[in-house]
């Protein structure tokens, strides 16, 4: 099973890079942007998503920090 | 006493790290992949990019062999340091509280920065007096500490000197037993006169004194 873990920075943690990206838009002339969070994604292949949670919790994100979201095509 | 430096692939401050704990001391290497920490009395997770940093700083170093051993020595009570990239191995391995996050700059840092003991009474800063102030460099890009509830802090950047957006100016963290610390700056850079500071020692020399009065008391 082909699966997704989107990980981003939990709501509240300043995230400098987001607010990078957004003070770089207006300078490329691309109006009306808020609230960029820029996170990582992990693509993956499993043969029991079950444990993907637990991959997330253990090693995939820092939950004190990160939020995690599993995505799999097709279910 | 022995001090025992951590080397995991990626290591880089592990040498320095080894010739600062040997003005103090004896000192070793203990490789990643070995689960023998050879007796030593205190255990350095030295700075670097353990693994290269991959996923996170910290978050493939803290499942190496050597560290379930770090873990276990450290839950005897075993003194634990880690420095720069070790601290981040700690947070990561659940042996210190919080996370280290990118600089608010985004940007590697490397300066001479002012440091303020806010605890004298650890195995790390036994030789310093409270307040006392140390000059010590730090060089790292992943250096903003962070933790959701209140945290035993040992050393702070004084006003003005922090330079990653720490909370709270927090520059190095205790656990509640107090065995074991970390600290973003590199205390192992600051043991000659040659490179303009020899207050990174009294981290060494605090070390040696808490291991030989427990011994010998």
């Amino acid at each position: 099973m082909r699966a997704r873990v989107l990980v981003r920075p939990k709501e509240g943690i300043l995230d400098p890079q987001g607010q990078a990206v957004e003070r770089a838009l207006p300078a490329l002339g691309f109006s009306g942007v808020s609230n960029v969070h820029v996170g990582r994604l992990i693509e993956l292949e499993v043969e029991d998503p079950e444990q993907l949670p637990a991959m997330c919790e253990r090693l995939l994100s820092n939950p004190l920090i990160e939020d995690w979201e599993i995505e799999e095509p097709g279910r | 006493m022995k001090f025992g430096i951590v080397q995991f692939p990626g290591s880089c401050d592990d040498v320095d790290a080894l010739g600062a704990a040997s003005r103090v001391g004896e000192a070793t290497l203990l490789w990643h992949a070995e689960r023998d920490l050879k007796g030593v009395d205190a255990v350095i997770v030295p700075g670097g990019f353990s693994y290269g940093d991959y996923l996170r700083a910290g978050a493939i170093a803290r499942f190496a062999p050597v560290m379930e051993e770090v873990a276990e020595f450290a839950r005897a009570g075993g003194p634990v340091l880690g420095i720069c990239n070790g601290f981040q191995v700690l947070c990561e391995a659940g042996l210190l509280p919080g996370a280290l996050l990118p600089n608010t700059s985004l940007r590697f840092v490397f300066r001479q920065v002012e440091l303020e003991v806010v605890d004298p009474d650890t195995p790390f800063t036994c030789a310093c007096a409270r307040g006392e102030r140390l000059s010590i460099p730090v060089k790292h890009t992943t250096g903003r500490y962070y933790a959701p509830g209140p945290v035993q802090v040992v050393l702070r950047y004084a006003r003005g000197h922090n330079p990653n957006g720490s909370q709270d100016d927090i520059a190095g963290v205790r656990n509640e037993a107090g065995n074991v610390f970390g600290l973003m700056p590199h205390p192992e850079h600051a043991v000659d006169r040659l490179t303009g500071s020899t207050d990174g020692l009294k981290i060494f020399e605090s070390i040696r004194e808490h291991v030989e009065h427990r011994v010998f008391a």
